[in-house]
């Protein structure tokens, strides 16, 4: 294979990036969006609800062991996963209307990705410096301060990483008695294994990886292309007023030059590498530095900001154009994102709704078909049924079991000589139940007669029932 | 600063843009092909696999052979894993087994986790030897009784089923073994005393019976029958002696079917159970057919 021609190479290796530090609004902002989103990451599973002495008593769990899932107020079983599903559904069509509207805004300010990369850059400016430090740096030959400030670095990196992932396993079981496990070394397996990986993706994804998981790996870029179209307000390069650029020597000609000095401070300021003067480009991840680097720079030339600024593509070409723009309001409520609005509304409604009619508690009925029916030896027919019993409350309850039917049935159940079952709380129980139809009665000599199958607690007189059929010894 | 539009410019900064990617020189047709070259660490990535791989093979069983696949250095086999996890199983379960061994029937239904612990070994043992002749359902079929009924031949408590799994019924190999047989009255009665003595059972279990015969068939029911089946024919447990005036027919109960059970005698074996289940096996299984809805 002959490279020496005009063979174009396949391969790159990455370029690094020297992202310098920058001041303004967005950069502010992204500061406190940070500080909200690593907080709640970290804070929320130190939170304490109490729920009872039956039930934890943290705020947010994902208790896989007992197949619970609790929220606050609320608690969700396997069975009501669809709220989960609701709610994933939900978050897409919440990333859908903000992708039409403000354009990649999700990635620009609090992706995980976006959020933990920052957090690492701030700590390599502190370690090495800024920008231009930290390429004489990379240039540098290996020396003692060369190795003294990248092992510093590694370090802290590292321990961010591990509190990254530490956190993460609190989620999933009681956070206090984890955490001490963890130190004393009894925790599960698992738990290690989990706080390894994730240190070590954090680590490396927001050490080294950076902007290639945002535009090697992750399929948001693409997707979020299709969400997006000329009335979405995004970051943009006012080619109009910037161009030509040229850099302002003293006793130069400067007729005829653009706003642009081409100072390259978007450049620089950028995380992902790129030059926003080129357009829209699938790196962008619109996280507004440029803007705030641009606009610092129009401060001290004295010219006005704005060079470089949230605005969509059509407002541009209406300006280049010399005609009005529309106003913000516009591109906001268009039919697009009032169609993603009323779709995420329509799904949260639903969920709402269907949270305040669940029942906290429910009886399953499945008929026993093997075999259908037994001759009891009187002559009556008997039908079994295995019934389960949901009793989501906190404490235990009773439920009495009662039928209504049109012809004569008897209920027994299994093991008990009443009709009373205790549902320890929050579980399920299963119990058998035997409906008996007498001897050549209506029910015994038809193939399927129905009825409806009744459970009251007796408590709180909540009741629940399941309609199902009886089978007869039919000839 | 002005605010007129400057159009040119920018065409010219696109046109100039566009031309910066660079093409892989192929074309086919007027169309180029754009090299966007990957990033290296990928390349290094899918390196990293193919050794991955390698690796994988030398580890794991992986070429396939004439006899079998080659074993790998960790000596890994989902067979052994097999083995292994139900060893873990007996092991967890040994203390309850135990338990169940050394508690007495009532001990078990008052401890809900014994219990439940009796109940699913019992159905697992109920599933792998019980069903071949009771069932899947333990609805039986004919010569096999149906246990989920309140009908018992030797008895439906807990230590009646308990000793019946034991020992078997009418089965050689142990002494303890229920027995008492349903003699061939072909040899012993007339014809005539035999269908009338059918009609007469016919008659005490309820069905449509000629009334002329059964009062005949009542002399020989009292002469040949009541040693075993009773006076009133309500059977004899002790003797495995059904009931034949309930609903329930183990070998049927219209008139030919009677018939044939008085003609031909009926002796049905069910194994001792003891010579193959263990103590635990067996007691499980017991409590699991005493909850199938005929336990007494």
């Amino acid at each position: 294979m002959s490279d020496t021609d005009n063979t174009p190479q396949l391969y790159a290796a990455r370029e690094p990036i020297f992202p310098r530090r920058v001041k303004g609004r967005f950069r502010t902002l992204k500061w406190i969006i940070m500080g909200l989103t690593l907080g709640i990451y970290y804070i929320t599973p130190w939170i304490r609800w109490d729920r009872g002495p039956n039930l934890p008593d943290q705020a947010v769990l994902v208790d896989l062991a007992n197949r619970r899932f609790y929220f606050f107020m609320i608690e969700i079983w396997p069975h009501e996963f669809y709220f989960v599903a609701g709610l994933l559904i939900m978050a897409g069509l919440g990333l859908f209307l903000f992708t039409s509207a403000l354009g990649r805004v999700w990635c620009g300010y609090t992706c995980p990705q976006t959020v933990w990369t920052d957090l690492f850059i701030l700590v390599e400016r502190w370690i090495e410096g800024d920008r231009n430090a930290r390429i004489r740096l990379l240039r540098s030959p290996w020396s003692a301060r060369k190795i003294r400030l990248r092992l510093t670095k590694w370090t802290v990196w590292l321990l961010i990483a591990l509190a990254t992932g530490g956190a993460w396993v609190f989620y999933f079981t009681d956070a206090p008695a984890l955490l001490h496990d963890l130190l004393t070394g009894e925790a599960h397996p698992v738990a290690y294994m989990t706080i390894f990986i994730l240190t070590a993706t954090t680590f490396t994804f927001g050490g080294f990886m950076r902007e290639q998981v945002c535009i090697y790996m992750c399929p948001w870029p693409r997707i979020q292309a299709a969400m997006m179209d000329e009335d979405t307000i995004t970051i943009g390069y006012r080619w109009w007023r910037g161009e030509p650029r040229g850099k302002r020597r003293k006793g130069a000609d400067v007729e005829g030059l653009g706003d642009c000095i081409d100072c390259n401070a978007c450049v620089n300021v950028c995380p992902m590498g790129i030059d926003i003067r080129d357009g829209q480009q699938l790196e962008c991840i619109t996280c507004a530095l440029c803007i705030d680097a641009c606009d610092e720079v129009m401060d001290k030339i004295g010219k006005p900001r704005g060079l470089i600024d949230y605005l969509a593509l059509s407002d541009e070409e209406a300006e280049r154009a010399g005609k009005p723009v529309k106003p913000i309001w516009k591109h906001i409520f268009r039919p697009r994102t009032l169609f993603y609005t009323a779709l995420w509304s329509a799904v949260g409604i639903a969920l709402v709704v269907a949270l305040f009619i669940r029942s906290p508690i429910d009886v399953r009925v499945s008929p026993v078909r093997n075999p259908l029916y037994v001759t009891l030896s009187d002559g009556s027919i008997r039908n079994t049924y295995d019934v389960r019993l949901r009793n989501m409350h906190g404490e235990d309850r009773e439920f009495t079991f009662s039928i209504t039917a049109d012809v004569p049935l008897e209920l027994s159940l299994e093991g008990e000589d009443d009709l009373t079952v205790l549902v320890p709380a929050d579980s399920t129980k299963k119990q058998r139940v035997y409906v008996t139809a007498p001897r050549g009665s209506p029910a015994a000599t038809a193939e399927r007669t129905g009825f409806r199958l009744w459970i009251e607690d007796a408590e709180s007189r909540e009741r629940a029932y399941k309609d199902t059929t009886f089978s007869g010894k039919a000839d | 600063m002005t605010k007129e539009p400057r159009k040119a410019a920018p065409r010219k900064a696109e046109k100039k843009q566009k031309q910066k990617v660079e093409t892989t020189g192929h074309s086919w047709d007027g169309i180029e092909e754009y090299n966007n070259p990957l990033p290296r660490w990928w390349l290094w990535t899918f390196y990293a696999t193919i050794i991955w791989g390698v690796g994988y093979m030398i580890a794991y069983p992986a070429w396939p052979l004439l006899e079998r696949a080659t074993p790998g250095i960790l000596g890994f086999s989902t067979r052994s894993d097999v083995a292994e996890e139900i060893r873990r199983f007996d092991e967890m379960n040994a203390p309850l087994e135990r338990k169940l061994v050394e508690a007495s029937f009532e001990e078990v239904l008052a401890d809900e986790e014994l219990k439940s612990f009796a109940t699913h070994a019992g159905s697992a043992v109920f599933q792998t030897w019980c069903i071949q002749c009771h069932g899947s359902g333990g609805q039986g079929a004919k010569g096999y009784p149906n246990l989920l009924d309140d009908d018992w031949l030797w008895g439906g408590d807990l230590e009646s089923i308990h000793t019946t799994i034991m020992h078997g019924v009418r089965s050689e190999a142990d002494e303890e073994t229920h027995t008492g047989d349903m003699p061939a009255w072909a040899d012993v009665l007339e014809p005539e005393e035999i269908d009338s003595v059918v009609e007469y059972v016919l008659q005490i279990s309820g069905q449509e019976a000629d009334t002329g015969l059964a009062e005949a068939g009542k002399v020989v029911f009292e002469d040949n029958c009541t040693a075993c089946h009773g006076d009133d024919g309500s059977g004899d447990r002790d003797l495995g002696a059904p009931n034949l005036t309930d609903a329930i027919w183990l070998y049927g109960g219209d008139r030919e079917a009677v018939k044939e059970s008085v003609l031909k005698g009926r002796k049905g074996v069910m194994p001792n159970w003891n010579a193959r289940l263990s103590e635990a096996d067996i007691k499980a299984v017991a409590l699991y057919v005493h909850q199938l809805g005929g336990g007494e």
